[in-house]
């Protein structure tokens, strides 16, 4: 009797596995949801587990610290505002530069701000949650960057949260473009597990002419990141497959280690 | 082995999942994520019975599966490949022996992920494997190793103070008493 127990509950383990793995893509994704919304209030624990340091560091701060940086960040603001006069001039120009041309117009990019909520807890994959989902507008394969430049795609979404795959991951392939001469296309590949700054950019022409340091962008190729969100630099290239094409290695500007804000672009 | 024990440890279980995903330190540290329910599974084939290893195996799993970028359900037979095993033998192992919590704790943490991306590249799936895996292989089989005699510890600290007390028992029983008066015949 007690065997047959214990193998019912064997039983039982494997035929749930192969139901679940077996289920349409459709229904696991909506399983898949339903069981992570279980951590949602976890999120917000560590949300505010994180902020409370720094809120606790704030009601410190000296006066006069307080003070110096409104005065740095009006300074700022300043230079930002003539910037941006600058900024609009050019674009007017570009506008009708575009309309004498009969070419389309520009659409201006439109920007989500999310935080990072928690990352891919199994080591081969690089995703991260963020704390928006379709309830915000976000839909799948919205290009995510920071400032310093693109870091990913939506993967998923949900109703308070999404998934985005980061650059680097197999998963996430972003078609790149080279700011040299030539202007080299190529596609952005997983480099290695360990290192989340480099990843390898390949299918560059046999002819390439690449130099370290060079800027690399988004092409626009493949219709999800739009063109000209910087990547990163190159930092070295090699010949493969007896010089059928040319590989890089590029170092991306956003550090993807240590990801706290992040925008989501609405081409 | 009560339903108390059962709940403590799917409570464990979905607190270290939460962990995993939102404590971002070993892995900026030492490039890689430790996991704590091979260590967790250690503990429960030698101190549960087979329904809660079951449950862990599936909870444990869909919660591993729902925060990550695997395919539902994928980590659910690796967990219970860890926990069947060693619920077989544990009347062999020294459970309470931190050496050998340990040396299972590192068998299980290294056996998890190996047998996770098996059922991945057998599924057609594309992890992220190179030979940067090897080292993070051994942080996970180092981390998992200390970590399972924590596990150890901090599960029987709360089984003490929130279950049930064992009872004590000695050998003497009243209605078993020899007596030994002289009968009165």
């Amino acid at each position: 009797m007690f065997k047959q127990k214990n193998y019912f509950a064997l039983g039982a383990v494997i035929f749930v596995a192969v139901l679940i793995l077996s289920l349409p893509a459709s229904a696991t994704t909506r399983l898949k949801f339903a069981i992570s919304s279980w951590f949602l209030p976890l999120f917000g624990l560590a949300d505010t587990a994180q902020r409370l340091p720094a809120d606790l560091a704030d009601t410190v701060l000296p006066r006069r610290e307080l003070l110096q940086q409104i005065a740095k960040l009006r300074n700022e603001n300043q230079q930002l505002k003539e910037q941006q006069i600058q900024t609009l001039a050019i674009t007017r120009e570009n506008d009708q530069l575009r309309t004498s041309l009969n070419w389309q117009k520009q659409a201006p990019w439109k920007l989500k701000l999310a935080n990072v909520v928690t990352r891919d807890p199994a080591n081969w994959w690089r995703t991260v949650q963020i704390d928006v989902g379709s309830r915000d507008g976000i839909r799948e394969n919205l290009p995510v960057l920071t400032a310093s430049g693109l870091i990913g795609r939506v993967s998923a979404v949900k109703l308070a949260n999404s998934q985005v795959v980061l650059i680097g991951d197999p998963n996430c392939r972003v078609s790149a473009l080279v700011e040299n001469s030539a202007r080299d296309t190529g596609v952005l590949l997983a480099s290695g597990p360990l290192d989340t700054s480099l990843v390898q950019l390949t299918y560059l022409a046999s002819s390439a002419n690449l130099k370290s340091g060079q800027n690399v962008i988004t092409s626009g190729l493949g219709g999800i990141f739009p063109k000209g969100i910087p990547i990163g630099q190159i930092v070295d290239s090699r010949s493969v497959e007896f010089g059928l094409y040319t590989e890089a290695r590029v170092k991306l500007n956003a550090n993807l280690g240590s990801l706290e804000q992040v925008w989501v672009l609405f081409p | 082995m009560n339903a108390f024990q059962t709940s403590l440890i799917l409570a464990f279980a979905f607190l270290a999942v939460f962990a995993e995903a939102a404590l971002d330190a070993p892995r900026h540290w030492l490039g890689a994520q430790v996991d704590l329910l091979p260590g967790l599974m250690i503990f429960t084939a030698l101190n549960a019975g087979l329904p809660t290893i079951a449950l862990l195996a599936i909870f444990g799993g869909l919660w591993f599966d729902s925060l990550s970028a695997n395919p539902l359900g994928i980590s659910i037979l690796p967990l219970l490949a860890i926990g069947w095993p060693v619920f077989l033998r544990r009347d062999l192992i020294l459970r309470d022996l931190p050496f050998a919590q340990l040396v299972l704790g590192a068998a299980a943490s290294a056996a998890m992920p190996l047998l996770t991306i098996l059922m991945l590249l057998s599924g057609s799936q594309e992890p992220l494997i190179g030979w940067g895996s090897l080292w993070q292989l051994i942080v996970m089989t180092a981390g998992g190793a200390a970590a399972t005699p924590l596990v150890f510890a901090l599960m029987n600290w709360f089984n003490h103070a929130l279950g049930y007390q064992v009872r004590t028992e000695n050998s003497f029983r009243l209605d078993r008493e020899i007596q030994r008066s002289r009968k009165k015949q």
